[in-house]
């Protein structure tokens, strides 16, 4: 079974992002897979395991420096890894995305594909299931467990209210949450076989596509208002009446 | 404008969240609800009670089970042939997905997680979170339909009016699905984190209450766990008493003291509370981007450098195992519980 995930390159979640100038300024904080995308990653490499005969490639779309996110991928096992770079890329909302990210699961051929439910950044979730819709496969979403038996795909879903199992033919589009399992550290083998892998990086011509324009588009980036609060430290002689004063302030704001 | 509110709904539960959409559509003009499902005439009729002016109803066993495929065909269809100029949706584990390929079938796109919706004429700008809340932007889609789908609490709730009525009409329901549902495990979720009023967070600081003794033959982290497990019970006595949600703190749900779905910030839910209770949580970056729409917080830490208090209204420099009970049976005696 041939397998792909698809990854994203982001600011790490500890960096304090500040908008400067109309751009995002993430100061020197590391860029590094999007964390939920380390959870696309191990859904693909367990059902790797599950499923003998198969493989796992990351996919990405990214600028260069993107290389680090996919030997990220490639540290934690997967077989290969390819970038999508390309001058043209530059303003791409999720439907032009999906549309790359299409092109390129055709040229790579997979009988499974799995995101991660959402990126840190712009944070949508709309890419796996505009990809999926592009392809002509099932949507299976926000998945917390995948049992694949011949050529179908069963999976619980995690929805507001609960779980809904659903089963689908191969091919199909998976998105993951956390419940699928911690993605597994890199080891010190996976990190020696990813710093020499070759990644080869394919341009929208070799994917024969021309490059989709953005519908979506910004006007205007905002930090957000400052909090004007001063804080009251409560305290008092013991415990019950220091929660008796708080207990009084917060009712006497209205906020309940 | 001609607006388009889905009306998004479990077996007939429908997330509290439509009804915003509904009422921030009704701010721009008329609004058109649109339900999906399979016996679904109530969830229509009460569309009307909160301020639809009419309904679309694809009522049909086809539509029994949210699949992304038929309900994004069955949206698709409408939208082609009724040309509205907006879309709005709750934001939900569904409406994210089928909204997304519907805007890809009319070569349009969505807007996710609006907290505020500015209408000028054809022009719609819409601010939305982005980086877990750590920044805003705002953004125009230039193809019709616009869809967007806004965040749980970001906009007023129409007043329910019990009676109203309206025309419900029947439309046709698309059956493309490709997968099939087995079946649900539907858990007692309580109130969820993004619908809450009031949310009581517990942090890494819950396993540390010294007074309580593990139970004899439990390893250092089953010992750990308990007494975090302890911890919640408390927070959770509270968030009960004030009708609330259970929050927790990324270091939480790292250290295994509570599930991925209490996580507050950091890859986990954003919440616009009324009232954020944060206890034993030191306030991590993320966390603090993720409670940034609590309209108060209220800190109650061992340590009074922490840096939740910072964004707290009220603060208490205090073991939270001793002020945390003692504010339940303050609020408990208030509020006459």
């Amino acid at each position: 079974m041939k397998i792909i995930a698809c990854i994203k390159q982001v600011p790490d979640s500890e960096a304090k992002v500040r908008a400067e100038g109309g751009q995002v300024n993430w100061g020197d904080a590391p860029l590094v897979i999007n964390p939920f995308d380390e959870y696309a990653v191990e859904g693909a490499l367990q059902q790797r395991e599950a499923v003998s005969g198969s493989t796992v490639t990351a996919l990405c779309i990214g600028p260069e420096s993107a290389r680090e996110a996919l030997k990220h991928a490639l540290a934690m096992g997967a077989d290969e890894a390819v970038l999508v770079s390309d001058a043209a890329l530059n303003e791409l909302d999720t439907v032009g995305a999906a549309r790359v990210l299409a092109a390129a699961i055709q040229k790579l051929g997979a009988d499974m594909v799995v995101f991660g439910r959402q990126t840190l950044d712009s944070g949508s979730g709309l890419t796996a299931a505009q990809t999926a819709r592009v392809l002509g496969w099932p949507m299976l979403g926000l998945v917390g467990q995948i049992k694949i038996e011949e050529r179908s795909v069963s999976v619980e879903r995690v929805i507001e209210e609960g779980r809904q199992s659903v089963k689908a033919n191969l091919p199909a589009v998976l998105s993951v949450v956390q419940s699928i399992g911690e993605p597994r550290y890199p080891s010190f083998m996976g990190i020696r076989k990813a710093s020499k892998a070759t990644i080869p990086a394919w341009s929208l011509s070799d994917l024969g596509i021309s490059a989709p324009a953005a519908v979506i588009k910004r006007s205007e980036l905002l930090n957000p208002p400052a909090r004007e609060t001063t804080i009251d430290i409560i305290t008092g002689d013991s415990p019950e009446a220091i929660a008796e004063t708080l207990v009084e302030k917060i009712l006497a704001e209205k906020v309940l | 404008m001609k607006t388009f509110v889905y009306i998004d709904h479990f077996k007939g539960d429908v997330q509290p969240a439509a009804w915003e959409a509904l009422g921030l559509a009704k701010s721009f003009g008329s609004a058109i609800a649109l339900v999906f499902g399979s016996g679904a005439e109530a969830v229509a009729k009460t569309a009307l009670e909160y301020g639809a002016d009419e309904v679309l109803l694809a009522d049909d066993s086809a539509l029994t089970d949210y699949r992304a495929e038929t309900y994004a065909s069955t949206l698709t269809a409408l939208a082609s042939s009724l040309s509205p100029n907006l879309i709005l949706f709750p934001t939900t584990t569904r409406t994210r997905e089928f909204a997304a390929m519907s805007a890809l079938d009319l070569n349009s796109n969505v807007i996710t997680d609006a907290t505020a919706v500015e209408v000028n004429g054809d022009s719609v700008v819409v601010t939305r979170p982005i980086y877990e809340g750590k920044l805003f932007e705002k953004v125009t889609c230039s193809g019709t339909p616009q869809f967007i789908t806004i965040r749980g609490r970001a906009f007023p709730k129409p007043e329910q009016q019990v009676g109203k009525s309206g025309t419900i009409t029947k439309v046709e329901a698309k059956t493309d699905a490709i997968s099939t549902v087995e079946g649900y495990s539907v858990a007692a979720v309580g109130v969820s984190l993004s619908d809450a009023g009031v949310i009581v967070s517990g942090g890494r600081g819950v396993s540390n209450n010294p007074s309580l003794q593990s139970p004899a033959g439990l390893d250092d982290k089953q010992a750990e766990i308990w007494k975090a497990q302890q911890g919640f019970g408390l927070i959770t006595d509270l968030a009960t008493t004030l009708g609330g949600a259970v929050g927790a703190s990324r270091a939480a749900v790292d250290a295994g003291y509570i599930p991925y779905s209490n996580q507050v910030g950091q890859t986990g839910k954003v919440v616009a509370p009324d009232l954020y209770i944060a206890c034993g949580i030191s306030g991590a970056i993320q966390h603090l981007a993720g409670i940034r729409s609590a309209k108060m917080v209220v800190a109650i830490n061992k340590d009074a450098d922490a840096p939740i208090f910072k964004q707290a209204r009220y603060g208490v420099v205090g073991d939270l195992f001793v002020i945390v009970p003692a504010l339940n049976a303050a609020f408990k005696k208030k509020l006459g519980k």
